[in-house]
């Protein structure tokens, strides 16, 4: 088979469509003033100008008010400033407490252990084995000291959407926020702020095929929450620092041409790549939600037994294949997928699987050459490993 | 580009040497576990007079490191004496592979440890050790000598992470100069736990955290 080129990292970031770095570019070398005032100069006003146009986009396609949204450096710091702003902006000292699932991202997570130190009351949520939230503990942890709950829309390793309007009906008859970190799911699946009744939402540009370093967040009306840092009055006064007028107006042109019918084409690709994964190798199981329906429709997660993630990595890498693992030996801290475990499975289960993220850049010839190589590459370690069960 | 392993060490992974089992081999060790990542089982053929290895295959699930240790280590081992096969460090294995990078040591020495234990196996067997030893705080300090710091790939007794080490009864604590929220606190524990409890007579090891103690 002729060597090829498949990125399938697409749930870590996207590559970025032609005509947003075109329309970008022209904020770098021609429209390159800064959008600080509406009594600004003319290039000011310009830059002005694209920044809210981005804005008014990104409101439209979650059915949010144009000053509802803020933009930020990305899912990170929106979900950093989400959790710390809230409590810098609560005046009901009776609400100390902090809700978040185990399947959250670290910027939600490691934020959440850190205001555990500061005197928090801090709670992980239960999550069940295909990744959703197990709601009867929602319903036992949540009470009316309880200030902010955060759980994600799509899961970044294991693709699990979670029902958001039946989370944040419990969260509200507490009187308290909800927040989703709608980071992987974002466009790919429809998000109308005002059904689901969410009160803080994430975005990042850079899973949609926008700028890395540009994200949002959705803040309803009304909801009291303050800047953790300090400088101008940028962004409603909630985000300081100079606009970046080129990521943001990028963001706004990668949400405008967004394609559904794009969206559905991968969903196919996807059932293709999982059927021909599960038809060609012996003693695959799936992470994450069974229903694909529930799932991001550009993410597949499996394990393979006897093998481990990393050295299948690093074999389809040799091929061309990018991918990734919740193998301990391959994260920067040496521990296993936090996702995995907290769905209540083994470090082996682990340690053997690989997320595949597609996107539309990806054809039909791309997932017949993976599942080639991922069939040789599993088969080859399965030969290799001690665990291997003739 | 800089990938984090070396030419070599990428050729091992890709081709590895001495890989299979030997059917009516002299000895077999295995080290490391499935829940933690990396596992190695090695087989011993050797030559009763002459003492040399004749043969030596391994089996290996894990990272690229742990299979190209694991192969190159093989290489290493053969047709020497036990005697000198006994001594071939992880430090020998990693220099021949061109190096390793510092998280990645760990996985080297799970093959360097298996062949030490499958090379005592075979000793215990045939005789030419009596007795096991009972464990004492130097044997536990030879082997925490085998767990590395990820950050800066020296083992941990090298840096002043351990405050002390009790032995009692067959129970093991090591006193860390580390906080349980430390990046790498869980690994290092799993590591310890891991390395220690293999020992014959010790039943349980208790890896305790500046914030853990009292």
């Amino acid at each position: 088979m002729e060597r090829r080129e498949v990125y399938l990292d697409n749930n870590a970031t996207t590559r970025v469509d032609d005509r947003v770095a075109e329309y970008m570019n022209h904020f770098h070398l021609t429209d390159y003033a800064v959008a600080s005032s509406q009594f600004s100069h003319i290039p000011g006003i310009r830059a002005k100008d694209a920044v809210d146009n981005a804005r008014g986009i990104i409101a439209n396609t979650l059915n949010a008010e144009q000053e509802e949204i803020i933009f930020t450096s990305g899912d990170t710091e929106s979900n950093n400033l989400t959790l710390n702003g809230v409590i810098e902006g609560n005046k009901d000292k009776q609400k100390k407490k902090i809700l978040v699932s185990k399947i959250e991202h670290f910027s939600v997570l490691d934020t959440a252990k850190r205001l555990a130190k500061k005197g928090y009351a801090v709670d992980f949520i239960n999550v069940n084995n295909e990744g959703f939230i197990d709601l009867n503990h929602l319903e036992d942890l949540i009470d009316e000291s309880t200030l902010i709950v955060s759980v994600m829309h799509g899961n970044h390793e294991v693709g699990t959407l979670q029902n958001l309007k039946s989370i944040s009906e419990i969260v509200h008859k507490y009187g308290s926020l909800f927040h989703s970190d709608a980071t992987y799911s974002y466009l790919q699946v429809p998000i109308d702020v005002n059904d689901i009744g969410v009160d803080l939402l994430t975005l990042s540009a850079d899973k949609v095929h926008g700028p890395k370093g540009v994200g949002a967040l959705y803040i309803r009306k009304g909801t009291p929450i303050i800047k953790i840092m300090e400088g101008g009055y940028q962004e409603y006064n909630i985000r300081p620092g100079v606009e970046n007028v080129p990521g943001i107006a990028g963001f706004g042109k990668a949400c405008e041409i967004y394609n559904d019918e794009e969206t559905n084409k991968i969903k196919n690709l996807r059932n293709y790549l999982y059927s021909t994964i599960k038809s060609k190798i012996d003693r695959v199981s799936l992470n994450g939600a069974s229903d694909f329906n529930k799932r991001i429709p550009n993410n597949l997660n499996v394990s393979f037994d006897y093998v481990e993630g990393e050295s299948v990595v690093l074999h389809l890498d040799m091929r061309g294949i990018s991918v990734i693992t919740g193998s301990a030996c391959f994260s920067r801290s040496l521990h296993a997928s936090h996702v995995l475990l907290a769905m209540g499975f083994s470090h082996e289960r682990a340690h053997g699987s690989i997320r595949f993220g597609l996107s539309k850049y990806i054809t039909k010839e791309d997932i017949d050459y993976t599942v080639y190589h991922v069939n040789e590459v599993v088969e080859n370690l399965k030969n290799l490993s001690p665990l291997t069960k003739s | 580009m800089s990938l984090p392993y070396s030419e070599k060490l990428i050729k091992y992974f890709m081709h590895p040497k001495n890989v299979g089992e030997i059917e009516d081999a002299d000895a077999v060790a295995t080290e490391g576990s499935p829940a933690c990542g990396d596992m190695v089982k090695l087989f011993l053929k050797v030559d009763e007079k002459t003492k040399k290895i004749k043969d030596i295959k391994f089996k290996s699930y894990g990272c690229a490191s742990n299979i190209a240790t694991a192969s190159i280590i093989t290489e290493l081992a053969k047709d020497k004496k036990i005697e000198e096969a006994k001594n071939l460090s992880w430090k020998v294995a990693a220099e021949e592979l061109g190096g390793l990078p510092p998280a990645k040591v760990h996985c080297a020495v799970l093959a360097v440890d298996a062949l030490k234990t499958a090379i005592e196996n075979y000793e215990f067997k045939k005789g030419l050790i009596k007795e096991k030893k009972s464990t004492t705080i130097e044997i536990i300090k030879n082997r925490l000598k085998h767990v590395i710091n990820p950050i800066t790939g020296v083992d941990v007794l090298k840096v002043d992470f351990i405050k002390s080490i009790d032995l009692n009864d067959g129970i093991v604590k090591i006193y860390f100069n580390l906080d349980s929220d430390h990046q790498f606190a869980n690994n290092i524990r799993e590591e310890i736990i891991e390395r220690l409890e293999p020992l014959w007579d010790i039943k349980e090891v208790k890896v305790i955290f500046n914030d853990e103690e009292g």
